[in-house]
């Protein structure tokens, strides 16, 4: 059981991130103050084409160094620092919080239509896999996450989120199983422009994991939400497909469904879900995916968790529980439950 | 000087006063272990193979088999086979014969791995309320999905190559006609006709009573090439080519020309009484891109319209072949362990060579997923699947679907006495005497084996669902859901699967 909430204003008018304390902190019942955090989009238009690094240092000695070198070999740091943080009674320090504004350079890998983000992937998963007391844990082009081991109000007073501007925001509130008390174990997981909140368990966890890794991936965070990630970016961002239809493939209709559906829907399916079978996700979750352009929800095929959604012009929320969107607009215009599978879908307009 | 005799295998007694000499015994009994005499049933137990035949036809429970009753001294390394065997040698300077699957005492993997279930933190599924989806295809995927974009439309542009659709992952695996009875082949097609799955032929063509049924079968080309034409290969719902066999890796086949009768003749293109010798290699494969041609060539005949299978043995560089294979245009590798069943093999291949099918199916699944390339081929597994649970742990260590052989058979009888290679079973199935043939019904024997794929069907669901998933595709290769029990680690590497407890 995990509490999650995400907005989006798809005219991309900034929120500070108040109001998401105040929605996740009310989810507290869902978590054990064992981990929260947030990500924000929009949160760094002073760096627009640089990658926002964020790293998770045991120390500022070997790791940092190492994580320098590593950074200078594929491209130039444009600015670094580490980020402030305000001492919280009920949070204990584990980490270093840094980040790097860094532009990776495009001509040093190979066999690739999009190298920067390329360059940017390998870069996180070299780090996380290799360099002992340092993890990657927020990697994409103006966007950051902020979490930490701590109930939702003291990981948002500690990084004072209300200080940072965003037009989505994700935020969750852990109960762990797995891991408990390990920040880099706390959500949202990022990866490049992907960010995932996800309340649940991923029993098919297991063959999305092998699938991922067959195309290059390597899981570090002993946790299946990063899995979800990296399905996203494989997917969404490498194979080009439009997110409802990621969601398509990840939890999709049942063979009784597709046998009935006319023949143009019905091949497609089938194909979809052939190409896509070891990405399916099985097990009960809640969802909500980010990337700059818009926010995705869904949960797994037989909605065995909660997920609400609800509309005000255009303010597009969705999360575990509708009195935490109430508390975040109090005059919410639409409320209502997606069936299961159902992508819920929130596009800026451009 | 003799050597004199060897000891009974079995010792069969009757209970007289229950017997009421109802004869059953005496008629059943192919291999003429009673006799009537002055009103007196009289047993030979030297040729009781422990077919169970006569047990299982006696209304009084009166006949008795006692497995070795006669003691030798006992020795560790000096088994009592050992022994036998060496004497059997002196006498006949032969390769011995053996029947069904390996016979030595290894460990079995599948009873080393247990399952997973659901508690507290996710919910278990119960199939009976919600849907549960075994639907299983079996053929080449594509990498990614290709598709245009026009005004918001998609627009799928990947064709799919033909695939294979099974209602339930359980498919019987081949056992041509002519090493089994065309009954006992009838009663498997009907049954997997029934079950919404597939049936192989074996390498003894098909036969017309088959026809109906041809929908639901994967026609085989062996070395021996039998009753390959055209016709044959346009009838079959798939086309495998058997390279291999679990039960004799790198040996070819025998079928004595006893077996061979009229009908076995034209189903196999043979002359009528000669032996059916499939060589040991194909001969036009003898490398990799040979494979790929033949792969090819079948297709071409059949206008790309049916899926190709490549069957091999499983043997120590299994992971590499397969993954040669699955570069061709081979829609599936099935792989074939050490402890396949046959009709007739060398006991020293039978028992000595080759690999586990757990071990097998797991390398090779590894294998192709380091290459990036498994999910674009299937993964068939076979060879000593005896249960539902080892069907779900194949499947969890990487396979798509399974061939049942000697399961369908004891379905339909079968006791596992091993002495198929005489061609006189007395349940019909190892045999082409029409006297024992007549004795499966295949309506009735079709219903045997259908209930026992709708069974493990049901028990595989029940299986998913306690560990939350409703798909098999959240299965195949989730090797999270195994643990291993008391296997070493570096068996636990090879599968990929961590220790209880871990």
């Amino acid at each position: 059981m995990c509490g999650i909430i995400g907005v989006i204003d798809r005219t991309m008018s900034r929120m500070d991130g108040s109001s998401i304390k105040r929605a996740l902190s009310l989810m507290d019942e869902r978590g054990s103050g064992e981990g929260a955090g947030y990500v924000a989009y929009g949160i760094y238009p002073d760096y627009p084409d640089c990658y926002a690094i964020h790293v998770f240092f045991d120390n500022l000695l070997e790791p940092k160094s190492t994580v320098d070198r590593i950074l200078q070999t594929w491209g130039r740091i444009a600015h670094q620092e580490e980020i402030p943080t305000y001492d919280q009674p009920g949070l204990k320090k584990e980490h270093i919080p840094w980040r790097y504004f860094f532009k990776p350079y495009t001509d040093l890998m190979v066999g690739t239509t999009s190298p920067a983000d390329d360059t940017v992937k390998h870069i996180v998963m070299a780090i996380n896999s290799t360099v002992e007391g340092a993890l990657v844990f927020s990697s994409g082009i103006n966007l950051g996450v902020f979490k930490a081991a701590g109930w939702p109000e003291d990981v948002a007073n500690f990084y004072r989120i209300e200080d940072y501007k965003g037009y989505i925001w994700l935020a969750h509130n852990r109960y762990p199983t797995n891991t408990p008390g390990w920040w880099g174990g706390a959500h949202p997981f990022n990866l490049l422009d992907w960010a995932v909140v996800h309340n649940g368990e991923i029993t098919s966890y297991g063959t999305n994991r092998r699938y991922v890794e067959s195309n290059g991936y390597k899981c570090t965070m002993s946790t299946d939400t990063e899995v979800v990630a990296y399905l996203f970016d494989l997917l969404g961002r490498r194979h080009g497909l439009p997110s409802e239809i990621v969601v398509g493939a990840l939890a999709p209709p049942f063979w009784d469904e597709i046998d009935e559906m006319p023949q143009k829907q019905e091949e497609f399916m089938r194909v979809l879900r052939l190409t896509y079978g070891p990405a399916l996700m099985n097990g009960p979750f809640a969802i909500v995916v980010a990337t700059k352009d818009g926010i995705v929800g869904f949960t797994d095929r037989i909605k065995l968790r909660p997920l609400v959604v609800g509309e005000k012009g255009p303010l597009l929320y969705i999360s575990s529980e509708e009195a935490a969107i109430r508390v975040m607009d109090p005059d919410i215009e639409s409320i209502y439950m997606p069936r299961a599978g159902e992508p819920v879908v929130g596009r800026v307009m451009v | 000087m003799s050597l004199g005799s060897v000891p009974l295998k079995y010792r069969i007694s009757i209970d007289r006063d229950q017997c009421m000499k109802c004869m059953r015994c005496v008629d059943n009994c192919s291999y003429g272990v009673y006799r009537l005499e002055n009103d007196r049933i009289l047993i030979d137990s030297r040729k009781c193979t422990a077919c169970h035949r006569c047990i299982s036809m006696c209304p009084r429970d009166a006949i008795m088999l006692q497995e070795k009753p006669v003691d030798y001294r006992s020795h560790p390394l000096w088994t009592v086979e050992a022994r036998e065997d060496i004497i059997n040698q002196a006498r006949t300077g032969k390769i011995i014969l053996a029947g069904m699957g390996n016979a030595i005492d290894y460990p079995i993997i599948f009873d080393r791995l247990v399952l997973d279930a659901c508690q507290v933190t996710n919910p278990s599924i119960d199939p009976l309320r919600e849907p549960m989806e075994l639907r299983t295809y079996l053929g080449k995927k594509p990498a990614k999905m290709e598709f245009t974009k026009n005004n918001g439309d998609v627009e799928l542009k990947t064709k799919l190559s033909p695939n294979l659709k099974l209602d339930t992952p359980i498919m019987i695996g081949h056992m041509s006609y002519g090493a089994i009875s065309l009954n006992a082949q009838l009663s498997l097609a009907k049954a997997v006709a029934k079950t919404g799955t597939f049936m192989g032929t074996g390498e003894g063509g098909m036969h017309e009573a088959i026809y109906p049924y041809q929908d639901h079968t994967i026609v085989q080309i062996a070395s021996g090439r039998f009753g390959v034409d055209i016709n044959y290969l346009e009838r079959g719902a798939a086309i495998e080519i058997k390279i291999g066999q679990g039960a004799k890796p790198g040996i070819g086949g025998h079928l004595p020309g006893e077996k061979v009768c009229s009908d076995v003749s034209c189903t196999r293109m043979i002359p009528m009484g000669s032996d059916a010798i499939s060589p040991a290699p194909h001969h036009d494969i003898y490398s990799i891109e040979d494979l790929a041609q033949l792969v090819r060539s079948l297709k071409e005949a059949t206008n790309w319209e049916k899926p190709v299978f490549v069957k091999i043995a499983a043997v120590h560089n299994v992971a590499a072949i397969a993954a040669g294979i699955a570069r061709s245009s081979a829609d599936a590798v099935v792989i074939d362990g050490f402890r396949g069943g046959t009709g007739a093999a060398p006991k020293v291949f039978r028992d000595n060579v080759g690999i586990p099918i757990e071990a097998a199916v797991a390398a090779v699944d590894q294998k192709l997923n380091d290459q990036g390339i498994r999910n674009q081929v299937s993964v068939i597994a076979s060879g000593g699947i005896r249960n539902s649970a080892d069907l779900a742990k194949s499947i969890a260590l990487g396979a798509d679907a399974v061939y049942i052989g000697t399961a369908a058979l004891i379905a339909l009888g079968c006791r596992v006495c091993g002495n198929c290679y005489r061609g006189m079973c007395p349940w019909g199935i190892a045999t082409q005497k029409p006297e024992l043939v007549q004795r499966i019904d295949p309506e009735l024997g079709s219903q045997h084996v259908a209930n026992l794929i709708h069974a493990w069907t049901l028990e595989l669901s029940e299986l998913m669902g306690a560990a939350g998933l409703n798909s098999i595709e959240s299965l195949r290769g989730n090797r999270e859901r195994l643990r291993g029990y008391m296997l070493d680690e570096g068996l636990l590497n090879v599968l990929k699967v961590g220790s209880v407890g871990a």
